[in-house]
C-alpha cells in the first residue's frame, strides 16, 4: 500500500518540483535520482508482491475525491479555454458534455458514490507498473540529454520550456501509475483524462503550427474515447450501483456487455485502433522522448490494459468478435501502410499501432491463451520499440534526418548506435526475440479459438518482416567513403540505450521466469488454466538466441582470407565504387535506394479503406453489445 | 541417442540427396532444351572447385552472413527431421533467410542489392501460405509437433488439397526458379548479373550452394508431410513437385516483381484461406 501511493504520488511532487526549481543541473539531478528512486520502488513492489494473490486497498477517499473533483474541474476550464481560444469546436463540445455528465453524476449521486477499496494490486498490475516504472525512467534520464541537444544545438527557434516538459512528463507518470493501480473507476477516469491532458501537452510542446494541429487532433479523439468512459461508469453505476472494476469484472456477460463496449471503445481511441488512428501519427511531431514514453511504451498501453481486464466478459461474445476483428484490421492495415514509409518515425508509429492492433484481437478473442501471448506482447513491445525511438531521436540529431534513405551506412557512422538498433529491430520482428514468442503464442490462441482470424497475422507479420529488413540492410550498406560521427553522443543519452538493449535481449532469456511467476498466475486467477511455452520449446528458443547472439563472434576473422575488392557496377569503376565509367565513356554515379512499393502499398488508400471498415465494426461492437 | 542419430545421418544426408538433386535437375533440364547437359554429380564438383577458389569481397564482413545462413538452413533442418514444432522450424527458416537476404545488403553492390530487395519481396509473398500450411495441420491434427503431423492417422492431403495447391504456387520462389526467380538464378539469362549473389566467390559462393541444398530437401519434407502417412508415395510425389517446378522453369518466363508478389497472395487467399474455411465450416 505505501509503495502503491509513493509510485502515484512522489512523481507527482517531483513534477512540481522541477517547475520551480531553478538551474539545469540542480534539475538533471533530481530527475536522475527520483528515476532511480521509482525504479527501485516498482522492482521493490515486485518483490513485495509477487507471491500473493489480489490485494485491495481502502485508501480513505473523501477528501480525495473531492480533490479530484476539484482537480478535474480545473482542468476542464482550462481545455474549455484553449478550445475556446483556437476555436475547436469538437473539444468544446467534449470538454462540455463530458463536464454536464461528471457534475450530473456528481450532484445526483454523489453522496452515495462509494467503492469500498480505491486501489489494488495484482499480477498484471505488476506487470504494468515495472513497464511504466523501469522503462519510463530510462527515458526520462534519457530526456536529459536528448532535450539539452534539441535546444542548444538542434531547435534553437522552439522556446526553450524545459521545467514545463519535465513538469508534464513526470505529472504523466504518477498519472500512468494511478491508471494501473486504480480499483475504483472514477480514480480510474480521472488519471486517464490526466494521461490524455498530458499528451496533449507535449505533442505541442514545439509550439509550430503543425504541432497545435497535431496535438489538438489527439485531444479531439481522445476525448471522445473519455466520453464513452464516463457514460460506462455511470451505466455501471446505474444498474450495480458499483463503481468498482474487480466488482465489475465478476458481473459476467449479461450485465456488463454494454458498459464494457463502451470502455473498449474509449480504450480503441486511446491506443490509437482504427478509425482513430491518425493522432498517433500526428504525435510524432512531439520531441522524440514523447513518442517513445507516451505514444509507444506506456500511454498507448493503458488502452489495450483496460480492453484486457475486460477481456473474459468478452470471450465468445460477438461484441468480441467485432473488437478482435477491430484488432485485426488494424494490425494488418498499419502493417501494410508501414512499408511504403522512409520516414523514420512514422515506421515506428505505424509499427506501434499494429501491434496494439495485435493486442486488441487477442483480447477480443478473450482466451486464457490469447491473454498470455497479450500480456507478452506488451511487455516486449514497450521495451524494444522504446529502444527504437530513442535510437532514432540521437540519430535524427546526428544525421539531421530521420528519413531511413539518409540512413545508408550508420553501421561505420554510428556503429554503436546502429547495432543497438538492430537490436530492437530484431526484438520487434525476428525469431528468437520477444515478438516472435508472442507471435507463436497468438498463432496458437487463434489456432484454438477461430482460425479465420489467423489471416490477418499471416499477412500483417510477413509484410512487417519485409519492412523491418530493409531497414537494417539500409544500416549495414556502406558505399562510398564514410566517416565516424558518432562522438558528443551524452552518457546520459547512452546510458537508457544501452540498458534497453540488454534489456530487450536478456528478456529473451527470461521471459520463462516473467511467465511463471507473472503470466501464468494472472491467467490462472481469470480463467483458472493457463498456458506456457513446453520446455523443449523453450530450449530451441534459447539455442536460437545464443546462435543469433554468437555473430559478433564471426568477426574474429574480420578480413582474414579475403581479397577485398570493387563491387561490380557495369562498368569501370572510378571515384571510390559510387561512379562508374559506363559505355561510350559517359561517367555515371551509382545509388542505392530501397523498395518501397507505393503503388501498391499506397498509405492514403489503405488507410482510408482501413477506417471505413473500423467505423463499421465500431458500430458493429457498440450494435452487438446491446443484444 | 535417437535424436543425435536423425540429426547426424540429416546433417550428412540431406546434401548429399540435395546435390544428387540438383544435378539430377540440370541433367532433366538441359534434356528438355535438346541438350546433353552435365554429368549428374556436376553440383559436387563445382562446390568442390568453388571451395579452393580466392574469396573476393566488397565488404569484409559479408561472408560472415552467408556462414550463418547456412548454419542455420542446417539448424532448421534438424528441427525439421527430429519432428519439432512446426512454427519454430518456419521461424528458423525465417531468420535464416534474412540473414541471407542481409549478406546480399552487406555486399553494398547495386545488383546484389537489387537482388536483396526482391529477395525479401518474395519472402512476403511465400509467407503467408507457409504459416497458414502449418495452422491448416494444426487444424487437422491438433498439434504443431512435426512427429504428430507425420504419424496422423489419414494422409493430410485428404483435407488440405487447398494448401498443398498454395504451397506448390510458391514453391518456384524457394527453389529460386522461373517464373520466380527474381533475386537470383540459376540461368544465365539474368538480367541482374546473378542478383543477390553477385558479389560472393570462392568459399561463400559454395557455402551458398550447400545451403541451398540443405533448403532444398526441407521443402521438399514440407510437401511430404501431406503424404507422409504413405511414405513411399510421400517420396515419390514429393519428387514429382520437384519435377512439376522443374519442367514450369522450362516452360515459363520471369514475371515482374507485382505479379509474384499479388498472384501469391492471391493464390494464399483462394487456395490457402479457402481450405482453412471449408475445413472450418464443415463438421469433423
Amino acid at each position: 500500500m505505501n509503495l502503491l501511493a509513493f509510485l502515484i504520488i512522489f512523481p507527482l511532487l517531483v513534477s512540481v518540483a522541477l517547475l520551480l526549481l531553478p538551474g539545469e543541473r540542480l534539475r538533471a539531478g533530481l530527475i536522475k535520482a527520483s528515476s532511480l528512486a521509482i525504479s527501485l520502488a516498482v522492482i521493490g513492489l515486485l518483490f513485495t508482491t509477487f507471491n500473493r494473490s489480489i490485494q485491495y486497498f481502502k485508501a480513505e477517499s473523501y477528501l480525495i475525491d473531492k480533490l479530484m473533483f476539484l482537480a478535474e474541474l480545473a482542468l476542464a476550464g482550462y481545455i474549455l479555454y484553449l478550445g475556446l481560444k483556437f476555436r475547436r469546436g469538437w473539444v468544446v463540445l467534449f470538454i462540455l458534455l463530458q463536464e454536464a455528465l461528471m457534475i450530473y453524476f456528481e450532484y445526483s449521486h454523489g453522496w452515495r458514490i462509494f467503492a469500498e477499496n480505491n486501489l489494488f494490486i495484482d499480477k498484471f498490475s505488476i506487470l504494468m507498473s515495472l513497464v511504466v516504472g523501469i522503462i519510463g525512467s530510462l527515458i526520462c534520464v534519457y530526456s536529459i540529454g536528448y532535450m539539452r541537444d534539441f535546444h542548444e544545438d538542434y531547435h534553437k527557434e522552439i522556446k526553450d520550456r524545459r521545467p514545463f516538459f519535465f513538469f508534464v512528463i513526470f505529472a504523466f507518470l504518477s498519472a500512468m501509475f494511478g491508471v494501473v493501480f486504480s480499483n475504483n473507476l472514477l480514480w480510474l477516469y480521472f488519471f486517464w483524462e490526466i494521461t490524455t491532458i498530458c499528451s496533449f501537452l507535449l505533442i505541442g510542446y514545439k509550439r509550430t503550427e503543425e504541432s497545435r494541429k497535431n496535438a489538438f487532433l489527439a485531444l479531439e479523439l481522445n476525448l471522445l474515447g473519455g466520453l464513452a468512459f464516463l457514460a460506462a461508469i455511470i451505466y455501471f453505476y446505474k444498474t450495480t450501483g458499483s463503481i468498482e472494476l474487480s466488482k465489475v469484472m465478476l458481473l459476467g456477460k449479461a450485465w456488463a456487455l454494454i458498459p464494457v463496449a463502451l470502455i473498449c471503445f474509449a480504450g480503441l481511441t486511446k491506443s490509437a485502433q482504427l478509425p482513430f488512428s491518425s493522432w498517433l501519427l500526428g504525435a510524432m511531431v512531439a520531441p522524440t522522448p514523447v513518442s517513445a514514453l507516451l505514444h509507444s511504451s506506456t500511454m498507448v498501453k493503458a488502452g489495450v490494459y483496460i480492453i484486457l481486464r475486460f477481456a473474459s466478459v468478452l470471450q465468445g461474445t460477438m461484441a468480441g468478435y467485432a473488437l478482435a476483428l477491430i484488432g485485426g484490421v488494424t494490425f494488418l492495415v498499419a502493417s501494410l501502410a508501414a512499408v511504403s514509409q522512409s520516414d523514420a518515425k512514422k515506421v515506428l508509429a505505424y509499427s506501434t499501432i499494429a501491434n496494439l492492433g495485435l493486442i486488441v484481437l487477442c483480447a477480443g478473442i478473450g482466451t486464457y491463451e490469447a491473454m498470455w501471448a497479450a500480456i507478452l506482447l506488451i511487455i516486449f513491445h514497450a521495451t524494444a520499440k522504446c529502444l527504437l525511438f530513442l535510437c532514432v531521436g540521437t540519430v535524427e540529431h546526428k544525421i539531421h534526418s530521420r528519413n531511413i534513405e539518409n540512413m545508408s551506412g550508420l553501421i561505420i557512422t554510428m556503429p554503436k548506435l546502429s547495432i543497438m538498433m538492430q537490436v530492437g529491430m530484431a526484438g520487434m520482428f525476428l525469431a528468437p526475440f520477444g515478438m516472435l514468442i508472442s507471435k507463436w503464442a497468438v498463432l496458437r490462441a487463434l489456432a484454438d479459438y477461430n482460425p479465420l482470424l489467423i489471416i490477418f497475422v499471416v499477412f500483417g507479420s510477413s509484410v512487417t518482416l519485409f519492412f523491418w529488413v530493409k531497414w537494417i540492410g539500409k544500416l549495414i550498406i556502406v558505399s562510398g567513403h564514410k566517416e565516424e560521427i558518432e562522438q558528443g553522443v551524452s552518457k546520459s543519452q547512452w546510458f537508457p540505450l544501452a540498458a534497453l538493449s540488454i534489456l530487450t535481449i536478456s528478456i529473451c532469456g527470461f521471459f520463462p521466469l516473467v511467465s511463471s511467476v507473472l503470466i501464468e498466475p494472472y491467467c490462472l486467477e481469470i480463467y483458472g488454466r493457463t498456458i506456457t511455452m513446453s520446455r523443449g520449446n523453450v530450449e530451441i528458443m534459447s539455442i536460437m538466441l545464443a546462435m543469433v547472439m554468437l555473430f559478433p563472434l564471426s568477426f574474429i576473422n574480420y578480413g582474414k582470407r579475403v581479397k577485398v575488392v570493387d563491387a561490380y557496377l557495369g562498368g569501370a569503376n572510378i571515384n571510390n565504387n559510387v561512379q562508374f565509367r559506363g559505355s561510350a565513356g559517359t561517367v555515371r554515379s551509382m545509388s542505392m535506394y530501397n523498395y518501397y512499393l507505393e503503388d501498391i502499398f499506397s498509405e492514403k488508400k489503405l488507410m482510408r479503406s482501413g477506417m471505413i471498415i473500423a467505423v463499421v465494426l465500431i458500430i458493429a461492437m457498440l450494435g452487438l453489445s446491446l443484444l | 541417442m535417437n535424436i543425435f542419430l536423425n540429426i547426424l545421418l540429416y546433417v550428412v544426408l540431406a546434401p548429399l540427396a540435395g546435390g544428387l538433386l540438383s544435378g539430377l535437375d540440370r541433367k532433366i533440364t538441359a534434356r528438355m532444351q535438346s541438350r546433353i547437359g552435365p554429368p549428374i554429380l556436376q553440383p559436387f564438383f563445382d562446390v568442390l572447385k568453388l571451395i579452393q577458389k580466392e574469396s573476393l569481397v566488397v565488404r569484409r564482413s559479408q561472408n560472415f552472413y552467408i556462414g550463418f545462413f547456412l548454419i542455420l538452413v542446417i539448424f532448421t533442418g534438424a528441427l525439421f527431421f527430429t519432428g519439432k514444432d512446426i512454427l519454430l522450424v518456419i521461424f528458423a527458416f525465417t531468420l535464416a533467410g534474412i540473414f541471407f537476404v542481409l549478406a546480399g545488403f552487406k555486399a553494398s553492390s547495386p545488383y546484389s542489392f537489387i537482388g536483396a530487395q526482391r529477395e525479401l519481396l518474395q519472402m512476403m509473398a511465400y509467407e503467408p501460405i507457409i504459416i497458414l500450411s502449418a495452422v491448416a495441420m494444426y487444424m487437422v491434427t491438433r498439434s504443431f509437433y512435426i512427429s504428430d503431423i507425420v504419424s496422423f492417422s489419414r494422409p493430410l492431403i485428404y483435407y488440405l488439397p487447398g494448401v498443398l495447391f498454395g504451397l506448390l504456387y510458391i514453391l518456384a520462389m524457394k527453389f529460386r526458379k522461373s517464373p520466380f526467380d527474381l533475386s537470383t538464378s540459376h540461368h544465365a539469362h539474368q538480367e541482374l548479373v546473378k542478383g543477390i549473389t553477385t558479389e560472393f566467390s570462392g568459399r561463400s559462393l559454395a557455402m551458398i550452394e550447400v545451403a541451398h541444398w540443405y533448403e532444398n530437401m526441407l521443402v521438399l519434407g514440407f510437401i511430404y508431410l501431406f503424404f507422409a502417412r504413405s511414405p513411399l508415395a510421400g517420396v515419390v510425389l514429393s519428387l514429382l513437385a520437384y519435377f512439376l517446378v522443374i519442367l514450369i522453369d522450362n516452360t515459363f518466363a520471369r514475371v515482374k516483381w507485382q505479379l509474384a508478389l499479388l498472384s501469391s497472395w492471391l493464390m494464399t487467399l483462394i487456395f490457402g484461406f479457402g481450405n482453412i474455411l471449408i475445413l472450418f465450416i464443415l463438421p469433423k
